[in-house]
């Protein structure tokens, strides 16, 4: 797994550890049940403070996306990225619900709104 | 691992102020502050090298009451090394063998040659860098479970600060051992530290968490005509120029407003402002 930090970001540290974590459980980069390096070894290798890593596992921990086993370190949860992708649906579908409140307000008709997003979809592609 | 309560100590023109701030096994903390602001004053104190009031326990032990103990427990690098400067390395070593009881030779040597250290050199040839690593070599091979370094980062370069990072990473990976060491060099602190204290002119103005301590403040500037009473009071270190000003505030005192442009204080900004207020 690979691990980067930008230290003159906006992003927090162990934001920024958190995301690059989630990342790596979606794309199946660290699979479920796999031990995850240890919280003051990483802190070693990036150079960060001990209290960083710890509160960026905390935070997945309590996400569920993690677990730890006492004295042996923390582990990939069963499930992990299946829960992952419900959050990313569920963010999917947030965005989408401000979209059709936003359409509403400009008149827009269903379809046109269908058309702007396959509009978008077709821009990605490229 | 490192508990300090009510640290008092007068000299002629300067106080440090009923000082008080703990250390937790495992961690590493920066004590920062200007010249004179008390860090090495609290460094000697730790290390029972002046009278002091109050109470500093190291690991559970009085370091007055206790000294023996606390003395084979605590690892010190300073400005100049300790060891008479005509001493070879291989000397430093029967010197502090004799000292530490819990002394490892071959520690002693593995850590020199990693360091890049010839035994036959003397004390005196050391350069600033050198010196800092001998001394660590020294705390390390004689099992210290609390390291105390005086500005060990100031006159070394940037690669060398970097290596020190890593030898201080690398002591606390277990969890057993603590880390304080004071600098005015932010950067190194911004990185590794878990915990800040941050004197200034003899008082203790913050200890802490380090990332606590960095979201705590903001530094705000605009015209100073838009600045009312009651923000006015919370102005910390408030600098003039023209109709404008510059000043630092804590966060929670301050509510967005677009006549003023603010962005995150950093440690060299919250000392600065700190001074300025004092």
């Amino acid at each position: 797994m690979v691990i980067v930090i930008k230290n003159n970001s906006n992003v927090p540290i162990y934001d920024q550890i958190k995301n690059q974590i989630l990342d790596a459980i979606m794309s199946g980069e660290i699979k479920e049940g796999e031990c995850l390096p240890s919280i003051r070894g990483l802190a070693r290798d990036l150079k960060v403070s001990v209290i960083t890593t710890t509160k960026a596992y905390n935070d997945l921990e309590t996400a569920g996306y993690i677990f730890a086993v006492q004295g042996k370190g923390y582990y990939v949860s069963e499930r992990s990225n299946e829960i992952l992708y419900e959050k990313l649906l569920e963010e999917i579908e947030s965005h989408f619900d401000q979209a059709i409140l936003i359409s509403k307000k400009a008149a827009l008709k269903e379809t046109d709104l269908i058309a702007i997003l396959q509009n978008l979809l077709k821009q990605e592609e490229r | 691992m490192l508990d300090i309560t009510n640290l008092c100590k007068k000299y002629n023109g300067f106080e440090l102020d009923h000082i008080s701030f703990q250390l937790p096994k495992g961690f590493i903390m920066g004590l920062v502050g200007k010249n004179g602001a008390g860090k090495s004053t609290t460094i000697k104190s730790i290390m029972n090298m002046l009278d002091f009031q109050g109470e500093i326990l190291v690991n559970g032990y009085d370091n007055i009451r206790c000294e023996k103990q606390v003395k084979q427990t605590v690892g010190v690098v300073v400005d100049q090394p300790f060891f008479p400067t005509i001493f070879t390395l291989e000397q430093v070593e029967k010197y502090a063998g004799a000292f530490y009881e819990n002394w490892g030779k071959d520690a002693y040597y593995k850590l020199l040659s990693k360091f890049g250290r010839l035994p036959k050199k003397k004390v005196s040839e050391l350069s600033r860098g050198m010196g800092v690593k001998l001394q660590l070599a020294v705390a390390l091979s004689h099992k210290a479970k609390l390291l105390l370094l005086d500005e060990p980062t100031s006159g070394l370069d940037p690669v060398a600060r970097d290596e020190l990072m890593d030898i201080l990473m690398e002591y606390i990976q277990d969890g057993e051992n603590s880390v304080l060491f004071s600098t005015h060099i932010s950067a190194d602190l911004e990185k590794i530290a878990d915990y800040v204290t941050v004197l200034s002119s003899g008082k203790l103005f913050y200890t802490g968490e380090k990332d606590i301590l960095m979201e705590k403040y903001a530094i705000i500037k605009g015209n100073y005509k838009n600045v009312s009473g009651e923000l006015e009071q919370n102005l910390i270190g408030t600098r003039k120029y023209g109709d404008s000003f510059e000043a630092m505030i804590l966060k929670e005192k301050y509510t967005a407003s677009d006549a003023f442009q603010t962005e995150n204080a950093k440690i060299d900004d919250i000392l600065i402002y700190a001074e300025r207020s004092a």
